[in-house]
Formats: C-alpha cells, sequence, structure tokens
C-alpha cells in the first residue's frame, strides 16, 4: 500500500478521474445529436409537431451536457502535458497531428453550429437550421474518428520508427490512423454512444408514459428508443465480439485478463464469475462453462487460449479490475438485448406502450448506457497496462516532473469541482425532465421577458415538405 | 512519406500559426472574459442578461481556439508542450477550473431559479480565475523557464513572483476593456451606458498596465531576446507600444464621442500591437530562454501532414466563424433568444 499513492499513482488517479468524467458526456452527445437530427428531419418531412415538441426538450438537455462536455473537454487537451509530459515529448510525432486534426475538423464545427442550432431558430430558416443540427451531428462522430483512431494506436502502435533519441517518428500515416484496433473501436464505441442515448431517452419516455404525462411525446421517446435497442443493441454483441477477437490478436494479455485465465490451454472454459488472485496467479471460485472461451476466441472447441502466465509479472495489468469490468459491461449489453427482446414482444401483442412493469424496466435501466461505457473503457485501458503505448512504451515512464503536491492538490480541486458541477448539471437536467417537453417557454429561462420567444411565428408555422 | 520540410520553413510557419491560434484565442475569449470579469459590477439583472445573451452563442467556438493552441502546440511543438505544461502546472490546471466554472454558467444561470446567484459568481469568479492565471502564465514566460536536458526542472512554484502578479493583473484589465468595449457594440440604453463610462476607466487601467509590464521586461530580464541587443529591434520594441497606446488615446475620443463599434475595434488593435510586441521579445523562444521553436519541432512527417488540413480548413473555420457573428449580429435582448 505504500507506494499506492506515490506521485504516479495520484497523476493516473487524476487522468482516469478526468477523462472517465469526460468520457460520460460525448458517450450522450453523440447519440444525442444524431437522434435530435432525426427527429428534426421527421419533423421537417411530416409536419408533425410532436417531433419538434420533443426536440425542443431534448435541445435543451443537449445544450447543458455539451457545456459540461466542453469544459471537461478543454481540461483533456491539457492534461496530456500536464500529467505525461514524457509521453508527449516522445509520441508527440504521432498522437499530435491526430488531435490536432481532431480539433480543426471538428471542435470547431461543432461549436460554431451548435450557436446556431440552440439560437437561431428566429434567424435562420428551417432548412438550414437542420443542416446546423446534422453539422452538429457529423461533428461529433468526425471527432469520435480523431480520438479513437489516437487510443487505438495506443493500443495496436503501428507505422513508425523508434528514433536513437527514444521519439517516436512517422513513416507512414495510413498505417497510423487506421491501426489494426481502430475500426472496431471506432464502431463499438459509437455504438456504445447510440445506445447510451436510447436507454435514456427510453427511461424519460417510459417515466412520462408510467405518470401519464406527455404521451404521444412519450411514445415517439420509447418508440424510436426501442427501434435501437431491438436492432442495434444485438448489432452491438456482434461488434463486441470482433472487437474481441481483434484484441486476441494483437493484445492477447488483455484478453487472458478478461477471461480469467492464467494457463495457457486447449479447450478453455469460459469463467462467468470468479475472484482473480494476482499473487497467487489463480481464478478462485470460478464457474466454468467447458470449452466455451476457446470456442468464442478461435471458433475452435479446442483451440489454444494463452495464459496470463506466458508473460512476465510485470507486464500483466490488475487482472481483478479488467475482469469484473468487462463483466460488467458485457452483463449490461445482455440486459439492452433483453430488453430489445422484449419490446419485440410487446409491440407484436401491441402493448409496448401500457405495460407498467416493462415501463419500470426501462427507467431502472436509464444508466445502463453510462455503466456499460465507463466499464469498456476500463477494460481496454486498465487492460493495456503496465503500457502506455502497448508493447512499446511504459505508463510509468511516460510522467510528468510534478511533485506528488501539485497534483494531489489539483486532484482533490478537480474531484470536487466535477462533483459540483456535475451535481448542478444533473439537478438542471431532472428539472427539465420534470418540466417535459409541452412546458411553456416562459417558464424556461424566464428573466424578465415580456413575450415568451419560442419559436418565432417563421418556424412553428411551418413544418411539412422542407426535406 | 510526404515531408515539406525540404521546400518550406515548416517549424517557423508553424510557430507564426500558433502564435497566430494563441491571439486569435486572446482576442476573442479576452471579450467574452472580459464580460464574466465585469459581471457584477453591471446595474441590473437586466443587462447581465444582455450581456450574457450577447456572448452566448460565441464563447464555445472561441474558447476553441484555446484547444487549438494546446493541441497544436502539442502537434507541431510536442517538445515545448512537455516543458510548459509541467511548468506551469498549477496556474493551466487553475485557468481550466476557472474555464469551467464560467462556461457552464452560459447554461445553468438561464436554467437556473433560486440559484442564479450562484452562476452569476462562477461566471464572475471563473473568467476572473482563468484571466488572471493566463496573464500569470505570460508573465512566466517572459521570466523564462528552468530546463534540463527534455524536462522542467524548476519548482511548482516558479511562476508565482512579484512580476507576474502585475502580468496578471494587467490582463484582467486588459479583457476587462475588451468586455466593456463589447459590451459598448452589442448592447443600447442603460447597459451601453454603464459599460461606457467602465471602459473609459479601463482604458487608463490598462494603458498603465502594459507601460508598467513594458518597463519591467527590459528592467528585470537581462537575458531577454536578441530584439533588444539590436539597434533596428529595440526600436521597432518602442514603436510598437507606442502604437498601442495611440490606440488607447483613438479608443477613448472615439467612447466620448459616443461612438459604439469602433472602440472594440480599436482595443483590439492595442491587444495586437502588445501581442507583436510580445512576440519580438521572445523571438526566437518557445520556451524561453532554453529551447527555440526550431529546437522544438516535431518531426517534418509530422508538421506537414497537418499544415495540409490546416491550410484547407482554416479559412472555412473563419468562414463559418464569421458567418455565425453575422448572423448574430445587432444589439443583445435580454431575452432568452431563440428559446430553442
Amino acid at each position: 500500500m505504500a507506494d499506492l499513492f506515490d506521485f504516479g499513482m495520484l497523476a493516473r488517479i487524476q487522468f482516469a478521474f478526468t477523462i472517465s468524467f469526460h468520457i460520460l458526456f460525448p458517450s450522450f452527445t453523440i447519440g444525442l445529436a444524431s437522434w435530435l437530427a432525426v427527429l428534426e428531419w421527421r419533423w421537417l418531412k411530416t409536419g408533425d409537431p410532436t417531433y419538434v415538441e420533443v426536440y425542443r426538450m431534448w435541445v435543451k438537455i443537449f445544450a447543458v451536457t455539451f457545456g459540461m462536455g466542453v469544459v471537461s473537454g478543454v481540461v483533456m487537451s491539457f492534461q496530456f502535458g500536464t500529467n505525461w509530459s514524457v509521453f508527449s515529448d516522445r509520441t508527440g510525432n504521432i498522437i499530435g497531428p491526430l488531435l490536432g486534426y481532431e480539433v480543426i475538423t471538428a471542435f470547431f464545427l461543432e461549436a460554431s453550429f451548435l450557436g446556431v442550432m440552440l439560437f437561431g431558430w428566429n434567424r435562420v430558416g428551417p432548412r438550414l437550421h437542420f443542416a446546423a443540427t446534422v453539422i452538429v451531428a457529423v461533428g461529433t462522430l468526425i471527432s469520435a474518428f480523431w480520438i479513437l483512431s489516437a487510443n487505438s494506436w495506443m493500443q495496436t502502435p503501428q507505422g513508425f520508427e523508434i528514433g536513437a533519441d527514444g521519439r517516436f517518428y512517422p513513416t507512414d500515416w495510413l498505417a497510423v490512423i487506421f491501426s489494426p484496433s481502430f475500426p472496431y473501436r471506432l464502431i463499438h464505441m459509437v455504438v456504445a454512444a447510440y445506445l447510451t442515448t436510447a436507454f435514456v431517452v427510453a427511461g424519460i419516455g417510459a417515466y412520462y408514459l408510467y405518470r401519464g404525462r406527455h404521451l404521444p411525446q412519450a411514445r415517439v421517446m420509447l418508440g424510436m428508443a426501442m427501434i435501437m435497442a431491438v436492432f442495434v443493441a444485438p448489432a452491438q454483441l456482434l461488434f463486441g465480439d470482433m472487437h474481441g477477437l481483434n484484441t486476441f490478436e494483437h493484445q492477447p494479455a488483455k484478453v487472458a485478463a478478461m477471461e480469467g485465465l492464467w494457463e495457457t490451454r486447449q479447450g478453455a472454459p469460459l469463467k462467468l464469475f470468479g475472484w482473480p488472485d494476482q499473487e497467487a496467479e489463480t481464478t478462485r471460485w470460478s464457474i466454468e462453462i467447458p470449452k466455451l472461451s476457446s470456442l468464442i476466441l478461435t471458433h475452435d472447441l479446442n483451440g489454444e487460449v494463452r495464459g496470463l502466465k506466458e508473460w512476465p509479472r510485470d507486464e500483466l495489468p490488475p487482472v481483478a479490475l479488467v475482469f469484473w469490468t468487462f463483466r460488467i459491461m458485457v452483463g449490461l449489453g445482455m440486459l439492452m438485448i433483453l430488453t430489445g427482446v422484449m419490446a419485440a414482444i410487446l409491440y407484436w401483442r401491441k402493448r409496448l406502450f401500457d405495460s407498467r412493469l416493462f415501463q419500470l424496466w426501462c427507467m431502472a435501466l436509464t444508466p445502463a448506457g453510462f455503466v456499460a461505457v465507463l466499464a469498456g473503457w476500463f477494460v481496454t485501458e486498465v487492460g493495456r497496462q503496465p503500457w502506455i503505448v502497448q508493447g512499446v512504451m511504459r505508463t510509468a515512464d511516460a510522467l510528468s516532473p510534478v511533485g506528488a503536491g501539485p497534483i494531489g492538490i489539483t486532484l482533490a480541486a478537480f474531484i470536487v469541482t466535477y462533483l459540483f458541477i456535475f451535481g448542478a448539471g444533473t439537478f438542471y437536467i431532472l428539472h427539465l425532465i420534470a418540466e417535459g417537453p409541452e412546458a411553456e417557454e416562459a417558464t424556461y429561462g424566464d428573466h424578465g421577458l415580456e413575450t415568451p420567444t419560442v419559436l418565432g411565428a417563421s418556424s412553428t408555422a411551418k413544418g411539412g415538405g422542407y426535406v | 512519406m510526404f515531408d515539406f520540410s525540404s521546400l518550406i520553413d515548416l517549424p517557423l510557419i508553424w510557430y507564426l500559426l500558433i502564435l497566430t491560434a494563441v491571439l486569435l484565442y486572446v482576442v476573442l475569449d479576452g471579450f467574452d472574459l472580459g464580460l464574466g470579469i465585469l459581471f457584477p459590477l453591471a446595474p441590473t439583472d437586466q443587462c447581465r442578461d444582455r450581456m450574457m445573451n450577447s456572448v452566448a452563442p460565441f464563447w464555445d467556438g472561441n474558447e476553441t481556439w484555446l484547444v487549438l493552441g494546446g493541441g497544436g502546440l502539442l502537434a507541431a511543438f510536442p517538445l515545448a508542450y512537455a516543458i510548459l505544461m509541467p511548468a506551469l502546472y498549477l496556474p493551466v490546471i487553475l485557468m481550466l477550473l476557472g474555464l469551467i466554472f464560467r462556461g457552464v454558467a452560459f447554461e445553468f444561470r438561464f436554467k437556473a431559479q433560486r440559484s442564479r446567484p450562484i452562476w452569476d459568481w462562477s461566471f464572475h469568479l471563473g473568467s476572473l480565475t482563468a484571466a488572471f492565471m493566463q496573464g500569470m502564465i505570460v508573465g512566466a514566460l517572459i521570466q523564462g523557464v528552468t530546463v534540463v536536458e527534455r524536462g522542467f526542472a524548476g519548482g511548482p512554484m516558479d511562476w508565482a513572483t512579484p512580476f507576474t502578479f502585475t502580468t496578471g493583473v494587467g490582463l484582467v484589465f486588459g479583457y476587462a476593456l475588451l468586455g466593456a468595449t463589447w459590451t459598448v457594440m452589442k448592447t443600447e440604453g442603460e447597459t451601453q451606458a454603464w459599460a461606457r463610462r467602465g471602459a473609459v476607466w479601463l482604458l487608463g487601467l490598462a494603458g498603465v498596465s502594459l507601460a508598467a509590464v513594458t518597463i519591467a521586461i527590459p528592467a528585470g530580464h537581462s537575458q531577454i531576446g536578441q530584439m533588444w541587443d539590436s539597434r533596428p529591434g529595440v526600436y521597432l520594441l518602442a514603436a510598437v507600444p507606442a502604437v498601442a497606446f495611440l490606440l488607447l488615446v483613438v479608443a477613448w475620443m472615439d467612447l466620448r464621442a459616443g461612438r459604439e463599434a469602433r472602440p472594440f475595434l480599436l482595443v483590439i488593435g492595442f491587444f495586437v500591437a502588445g501581442y507583436l510586441a510580445l512576440g519580438l521579445t521572445l523571438w526566437p523562444w518557445i520556451v524561453p530562454y532554453a529551447v527555440t521553436f526550431r529546437q522544438a519541432a516535431a518531426a517534418g512527417p509530422s508538421q506537414s501532414l497537418l499544415l495540409v488540413g490546416t491550410l484547407i480548413l482554416l479559412p472555412v473555420i473563419l468562414g463559418y466563424t464569421a458567418f455565425s457573428y453575422y448572423l448574430f449580429r445587432g444589439k443583445a435582448s435580454h431575452a432568452h433568444e431563440g428559446a430553442y
């Protein structure tokens, strides 16, 4: 325990805290932006005001969430240097341009058109407003592209050589940008973000149905969310499986930790539960399904799966953390698929919007996506340890020359700030949910408004036949 | 692998690009940080609403220039990024925390009912902290950074000195001046009259701050950049602050004459001039006085790759940023515009 709180550990805890906090917001806004674009398109297409009412409610939530995502994201662009300066110096040639492209292709786009999306109702026509929404949605996806490209390169590095000065030099940009794990990670994460949004929307829609409020809008919310649960949740299982197979090929130690498998063996069992003991190099009290791990990973009942003992002890991640966060992620994914199945059955029996039990179920799963995304990132980031760049550079060698004092103090400041801000943001979002989609604008942001500047006449009167 | 380093002077181009991004940040976020600094002094809540609404569509884009400054530094000069972030650890993180408190206030303030004063103060103190820390960071750069081999080797509090305190206060006044003249341009009536009175005071305070820093730099720092040693350099360095003061005088006359837009533009000119003087002073250091921009430059292929995208996209970004300012032109109302 003595070295648990040395400055390296503090720097890691601080980074883990700031980045975990940050990822919650993109996970939600990536999906929400795309969904808002679909809603606005449906409104312009059909002229059905229900869609724009739902849009107007959720765009407020989007604004609050996006704001928190921006401010916590600005922090990230400096944390690479404040906490990992040696990493920045040595890999800057590779990581730098990828992050630079994220700023110039995505951040400016999102920031500028968000202004139009939020405040431009009365200043631009419906088509241009719709374009702004689509641009913001596309911006979030471009952002995901670059940041996941950078992360994937750290997981499966290629396209570089190491100079005499110990720094990384690019030799093939396409290889750097499209490293082997990148396509799988990108799809897995974007789909995860869509599902996160879908389950939040489903939870709120179910809450309104349960309370008998805002019924037409609630049906749009729950109905559209369940389309995602029915079709996309099972697809995510497939994408996750493909991602896992890619990890098995390139980062086998991570997969061995996910499986809690210590001995290399043919016909490896799948451990459903257990307790990996790093000291004793065994997984205690495990409940196993024979040969299933080999079947999943090698598509052969007797395929060989390498165990953790194949690697030196100082090249292993903290196994229990990887093992358990993986199970949390998969477990929640299974619950999402189950939700889709239930929704399909209820829809077939024409009871999708009536089942109280199902409404409670959806409400309970509201935060499921966030927890699953965080758990998944813990699997892949902790599973890469002790490396910061897999197999090439150790996390311990990447630290900034900053003392434990400043890191400890700022860590405390970050925790206090984020809990306060996050608490307030959650409070206001809950308030917006309580107000619901039919809330009069006068009650929202009503600070001396004589006449509510709701949607101007130009935008409410229209709708229908625009796209 | 494409590499333009044999064709063009990549490190120089990137040095100028990063300096431009930081200048755009200073001017653009400067005025909305300035609004935050002046916030509690505004006469009424309605004035505060107007001020907030006048920047609500822009603040996010303005702050993105800071991200470009940070991200661009990592991409084009990773060694400088790797030395400066640890050297400026506490002021950078305090600045970021300040930016968090002020950034969320834009959304939270209009959602809040009884708790609005919390977000007024969050906006004010966050803006003040961010501005003051940025000023101290500028001062710390002028002071110089202790470097051994490829890393920062100084103490965690090297950045906190009477000199950096002066630059911190100076930048707070400067941003407040930008904010006040912006408010003159974007509001009318009571709010505008108040901002006009404040701007006149702030012109004086900003002028005195610039004078103090201009005198303190050559007096207190013997190993300053090459400019102070060369004859034309000294004249140039003397001329630029002189132009800056001239701009302030014209701005003062404009404010007295009731002009609305030109004082803001003149104060931007004042900032550009001051920034230019600073750039000439620190040339060619990127980590003063240890690492030049050439020594810190990323590999040729890395600078080349990002340059392609930047040359294509920077005009586009400037284009839609200008579009956004055009779209939200005119006087800000106190109503929550659009009220999405």
